[in-house]
């Protein structure tokens, strides 16, 4: 299994006040991430119920389990199931899926349902890639770009960071804010390099604290760099691990001058959501003919 | 007379004096984080093997990522220029220089005067440079000087997926939890650096005469994955990590006498 | 759909970009690259497009810096092959 470098809590959830019985069309989306899998369950396009677990070893099992999970206690069954969307890292490994979609349409699809037509840019930083989406006002898929080969700009850039500091990674955030004034950023993209820089900074006096700051606003400048190739439009939302830094954010933020929009929803469920979408505006095209 | 080149690497500082030509003295610092502190360590240690007098120094000539720090120097040339009046010097046959050092790895193509005709860099990422074997290393727990003869050994090869330094540090520490031999992960990491040292190269054209240079080249297991990937035979210098700041003093040769 | 296959790193920026309201789906960038980087394939970003579309292949997405270094000499370098014979003018490269 792959470690974890945003910590997550598991959670499930069931619309309170909404029956499946009776329902035309039922569809799910499941999203198998390297680190935790989700599934999002709707009812004629709403939503019924959710589910996010830590990928187990295999996604075949992790993308059962968290359908389980999610349909614990509704009494709603897996054969009651219309269609079923995959996405994720193991999109092609879930068993019961009626068809894979990449995390990037999944994502853009979901983010539109959760903060509405006008959000156009989307960032999803994980534990081991980056992704920048632009949509339309249909949550279509207009620009995209997915950066998964550099350890800069993901999770993992910033865990080494917190290792090297030993803080945990939760405190990052708020420890980047106790400074006096807001430091140049780390000048190495690498994160190897990065890390040999900082430690010449603490050799120089500079506090942790100071540090911290430093790489933020770094990281944080070379996103808003991936945001530009694709088009950074106002309207902006942030998903993924790095939604929970809010040293990275709110330097984000400050550099394109727009603020992030705050989700109604768990911004984890984005992809398994999109996938229940697509599975529904896909059994109605079947319908249509 | 005597000139002296000083080459502030990211890794360590390398300083050569030269009397009429010929090496008389070599010293080494690590770099570290004062490039200052360094250029003085290593001059000094230059001067004592020497068995001169600071005064006797004509001319300094520094080049390197931290040449602008070295304040002593009379001058500064770029290391892709140094380069190539060293190798031209002791080998003029050679057309294409492969330099990898810690940070950076540079590929020239040069005429028989020494003279560069075009150049290839492959920037601050570790996986494209010297820091990507010596990270392999630490998670191997190899010490650096050792994993060019290990991977020697290996008798398989096996793909390295990651393209980054951080992602291959995982990458190797599964392979060591799969129980994988060291020299073939050793191996892996080699023909990983070469291939995209090679991919670089082929920019400028490899043409023969093909000298290696820079740290890197020490590390036989390197060389070897990389002579197989460019079909070559590498001219190498006896001391390939000085070779840089050898062309910085005799460009400082040139300087006094022009 | 401006589909961007690469990555940035300590280097630069190394993306291969496809305009997939271009992109005719014809398959002549498969046949000419040299490195086998592209492949028309269902659109994996969109599940509404009916017509075939190319993509780069997952192989070469993390490290299309160096796989395209044997059509980008540092001097005299010749027009793009993949550029040159998309006649929908679909491919760009960042570099
Ligand atoms: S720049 Fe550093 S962190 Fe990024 S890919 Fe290269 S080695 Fe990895
Ligand atoms: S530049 Fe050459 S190798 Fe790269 S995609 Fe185009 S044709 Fe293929």
């Amino acid at each position: 299994m792959t470690r974890e470098y945003w910590r997550w809590p598991e959670s499930r959830w069931t619309a309170p006040n909404k029956e499946w019985q009776g329902a035309k069309i039922i569809t799910a989306g499941v999203d198998v991430g390297s680190v935790s899998t989700q599934s999002v369950i709707l009812v004629d396009g709403e939503l019924y119920a959710y589910s996010s677990m830590r990928t187990g070893s295999n996604s075949p099992d992790s993308a059962q389990n968290a359908m389980k999970w999610a349909l614990e206690g509704t009494g709603l069954t897996m054969d009651k199931i219309q269609y079923t969307v995959g996405t994720g890292y193991g999109r092609v490994n879930v068993p019961f899926a009626n068809r894979a979609i990449t995390e990037i349409a999944c994502h853009s699809r979901g983010a539109n349902f959760m903060y509405g037509p006008t959000v156009k840019t989307i960032l999803d930083m994980g534990g081991q890639d980056c992704k920048a989406i632009h949509c339309d006002e249909k949550g279509k898929v207009s620009a995209f770009l997915m950066n998964d080969k550099c350890a800069a700009g993901t999770g993992r850039g910033m865990e080494v960071f917190a290792d090297l500091l030993s803080v945990p990674i939760e405190d990052i955030g708020k420890l980047s804010f106790e400074i006096e004034e807001e430091p140049s950023p780390v000048s190495n993209t690498c994160v190897i390099f990065a890390k040999t820089e900082a430690t010449g900074l603490l050799k120089q006096g500079w506090s942790k604290e100071k540090v911290i700051a430093a790489y933020c606003s770094a990281m944080a400048h070379r996103v808003v760099e991936l945001l530009q190739r694709i088009g950074m439009e106002k309207e902006f939302a942030v998903t993924g691990g790095i939604a929970k830094n809010i040293g990275v954010v709110k330097r984000i933020e400050k550099e394109i001058g727009v603020t992030a929009l705050i989700p109604k929803l768990d911004t984890q469920i984005a992809g398994a959501l999109g996938g229940a979408l697509f599975a529904k505006a896909l059994v109605e095209k079947e319908q249509r003919g | 007379m005597i000139s002296c080149g000083i080459d502030g690497g990211a890794r360590n500082t390398k300083v050569v004096i030269l009397k009429d030509g010929k090496i008389i003295g070599k010293g080494m610092a690590l770099t570290g984080f004062e490039q200052k502190v360094a250029a003085e360590a290593a001059i000094n240690v230059a001067i004592s093997e020497a068995g001169i007098k600071r005064e006797d120094i004509e001319y300094i000539v520094a080049t390197g990522e931290g040449q602008k720090e070295i304040e002593f120097a009379n001058d500064t040339i770029t290391v892709v220029g140094a380069d190539t009046i060293a190798v031209n010097t002791l080998f003029p046959q050679v057309r294409t220089v492969i330099d990898i050092g810690a940070e950076e790895g540079r590929a020239i193509k040069c005429d028989e005067k020494g003279k560069v005709i075009d150049f290839a860099i492959n920037e601050k990422c570790a996986a494209g440079a010297g820091t990507f074997c010596e990270t392999m290393a630490r998670t191997l727990e190899v010490k650096i000087e050792e994993m060019g003869a290990i991977s020697l050994k290996s008798t398989k090869s096996i793909p390295m997926n990651a393209q980054c330094a951080v992602f291959a540090e995982s990458e190797v520490v599964s392979l060591i939890h799969a129980k994988t031999p060291k020299e073939d992960i050793a191996n892996a990491v080699h023909s990983a650096i070469s291939d995209r040292i090679a991919s670089m190269a082929r920019r400028v054209g490899i043409e023969k005469e093909v000298a290696l240079v820079g740290g890197v080249a020490k590390n036989i297991g390197f060389v070897e994955a990389l002579k197989k990937d460019l079909e070559v035979e590498f001219l190498i210098p006896d001391d390939p990590l000085f070779i840089t700041a050898y062309g910085a003093a005799i460009s400082a040769i040139d300087k006094v006498s022009s | 759909m401006i589909a961007n296959y690469g990555y940035k790193d300590g280097s630069g920026e190394w993306f291969i970009s496809i305009d997939t309201d271009k992109c005719n789906g014809c398959g002549e960038c498969v046949k000419v690259c040299p490195q086998t980087v592209f492949e028309v394939t269902q659109d994996p970003n969109d599940p509404f497009r009916e017509e075939p579309v190319a993509v780069v292949s997952d192989g070469h997405r993390k490290k299309i810096k160096y796989t395209c270094n044997t059509c980008k000499p540092v001097t005299n370098r010749p027009p793009l092959p993949c550029i040159v014979t998309c006649k929908s003018k679909a491919i760009t490269h960042s570099w």
